[in-house]
């Protein structure tokens, strides 16, 4: 029994309880519970302002204060300092995709530290990103919204990170780069990567994740496999506003 | 004579040199402040009293420890250096998150004390600090005597400048810095330890000002003002430079130097203001300064 209980719990990787989180004053998150295995890929849904995002930078420490209990693989990070946590084997792809507009691409490529020693090499990133290679040598914010998204992905898969917090990562882009985000998601996928996915296009996300969360002020209320999203669709819509 | 259209070439370039030399300690000087501008977002008014702080610990050393020049030069950049990390974490770490206001007026208390004690100890008068003997006389020039301590004060500052410059723009550890400035919540979740590099970049910009302090005191007295005095220069500079700019921190200090010995030179009753000018026209035509970035 104990024995099938360690299993289980080493094949997850992020485990969330009671997680409040506040901004200030304001109670942005009110008691979060949520849990990720290895090899999964999750999303947050939700209307804008439902608290996805925050639950993002809160798992990153980056709220001005927080409390309940974080679990990343196997070790409880409310306490540590966010400096800390990355190296648990986090990368965190921000919502406004935080390229550094000083740095040109190559060094905001390198700029995070390897948190995992396999992380993807620069042949290999340049490969899965072929247009980054080209511009190797430019500022970082005079690509295109596409390719700024592409190099923030890249950027922590180069550290080696195995579980993903992607904020938006779709927002604003062209059709046919969506298309190769999906793509590039699924390689991840197979690769074993665990994926959390804060996500506002949901045929996008609909046909990679495995399961899905609703939130709502700062609640989750409703858990979805992607078994029963069609049983759900009526459910979600108006979850969603759509 | 050497004169040209009525242009007297001994004084001119006499004053050029003066405007190199000054304009030297104005790059060291401003270099510090934007790097610290840049990354804790403060306006380190006590950058000043480093600057004098390394000038008496100069002297101190070889008054009371025997500690010559070139011993100096060494030690109290590292010294003062130390100081500045010691007051970052003590007492400017505590109000980081408080409006920068505070912070402003923490670092402008921390001046008036340091200038206050130096007084106190050393009274206001000014003391004297000998040339190294190895840098003692000078070399005769077409149109100047060019008295080879200057020579190496505008060589020692360009190579520190240069290297620091090289160091923020072209290393790793520089684009940490940079990146830092830009977004430092991002730079703590990808794992890098911002407070650290906060501390580690507050204590450089304090070892500049000490180092300034150090190759200033054969030629300025050693005062407790000294820093005072120069410090709101350094500001305009800054502010010319463009808030932040390492290059144009460096580049404005050197060209400030140099315009405000030619105005000694051609109108010697606006050579205290004339950087105040040129921070006026600036502010008015390209508000992020000559280097900086617009918001």
């Amino acid at each position: 029994m104990t024995a099938v209980m360690n299993a289980q719990s080493q094949r997850e990787k992020l485990r969330i309880n009671d997680l409040h989180a506040f901004y200030g004053e304001s109670h942005i998150l009110h008691g979060i519970d949520l849990s990720i295995k290895q090899g999964e890929l999750v999303t947050l849904l939700g209307r804008n302002g439902s608290g996805r995002t925050t639950t993002l930078r809160a798992i990153m420490n980056m709220v001005g204060k927080r409390s309940g209990s974080i679990n990343i693989n196997g070790h409880e990070t409310i306490d540590m300092p966010g400096h800390r946590i990355a190296h648990l084997g986090l990368g965190y792809c921000p919502e406004e995709r935080g390229i550094f507009s000083s740095l040109n691409v190559e060094e905001n490529l390198m700029l995070p530290p390897s948190v995992r020693s396999d992380g993807m090499s620069v042949e290999e990133i340049y490969a899965m990103f072929p247009n980054l290679a080209e511009r190797r040598k430019s500022q970082g914010t005079r690509l295109s919204g596409g390719e700024q998204q592409m190099l923030a992905m890249a950027r922590i898969l180069r550290t080696g990170a195995n579980i993903l917090l992607l904020d938006e990562i779709t927002e604003g882009l062209a059709p046919v780069i969506v298309q190769t985000l999906a793509k590039v998601l699924t390689q991840l996928k197979q690769r074993g990567l665990t994926i959390l996915l804060v996500e506002q296009n949901f045929r996008f996300a609909a046909p990679i994740a495995d399961r899905h969360y609703v939130m709502e002020h700062g609640h989750i209320v409703e858990e979805i496999h992607a078994s029963e999203l069609e049983a759900k669709t009526e459910l979600l819509n108006i979850y969603l506003g759509v | 004579m050497a004169t040209l259209f009525d242009i007297n070439l001994f004084a001119l370039s006499g004053q050029l040199l003066i405007g190199l030399i000054n304009g030297s300690f104005y790059a060291l000087l401003a270099l510090g402040l934007a790097i610290i501008f840049g990354l804790l977002k403060i306006i380190n008014f006590s950058h000043g009293a480093l600057y004098m702080l390394g000038a008496f610990s100069a002297w101190i050393g070889l008054e009371y420890l025997q500690l010559n020049y070139w011993w100096a030069l060494v030690l109290v950049p590292l010294g003062i250096g130390v100081f500045g990390i010691l007051l970052e974490r003590t007492l400017i770490r505590p109000i980081a998150h408080e409006d920068h206001l505070y912070s402003l007026l923490l670092t402008f208390g921390i001046a008036l004390i340091l200038q206050g004690l130096f007084t106190h100890w050393f009274g206001s008068s000014g003391l004297p600090y000998a040339i190294p003997e190895e840098l003692q006389g000078g070399t005769r020039l077409p149109f100047m005597y060019l008295p080879n301590y200057r020579a190496w004060i505008i060589m020692f500052s360009l190579v520190v400048c240069a290297g620091t410059w090289y160091l923020i723009e072209k290393t790793k550890l520089g684009a940490y810095l940079r990146a830092g400035t830009e977004n430092p919540q991002l730079m703590q979740a990808f794992g890098i330890n911002v407070p650290l590099i906060v501390t580690l970049t507050y204590g450089f910009g304090a070892g500049l000002a000490g180092l300034a302090g150090v190759l200033a005191a054969p030629i300025y007295s050693v005062a407790p003002e000294m820093g005072s005095n120069i410090l709101i220069v350094v500001f305009a500079i800054v502010v010319i430079g463009g808030m932040g700019s390492i290059g144009g921190a460096i580049l404005t200090g050197l060209a400030m130097g140099v315009v405000e010995g030619l105005t000694k030179y051609f109108y010697p009753e606006a050579s205290n203001t004339v950087i105040f000018l040129v921070m006026v026209l600036v502010l008015l035509t390209k508000p992020a300064g000559l280097f900086g970035k617009e918001a």
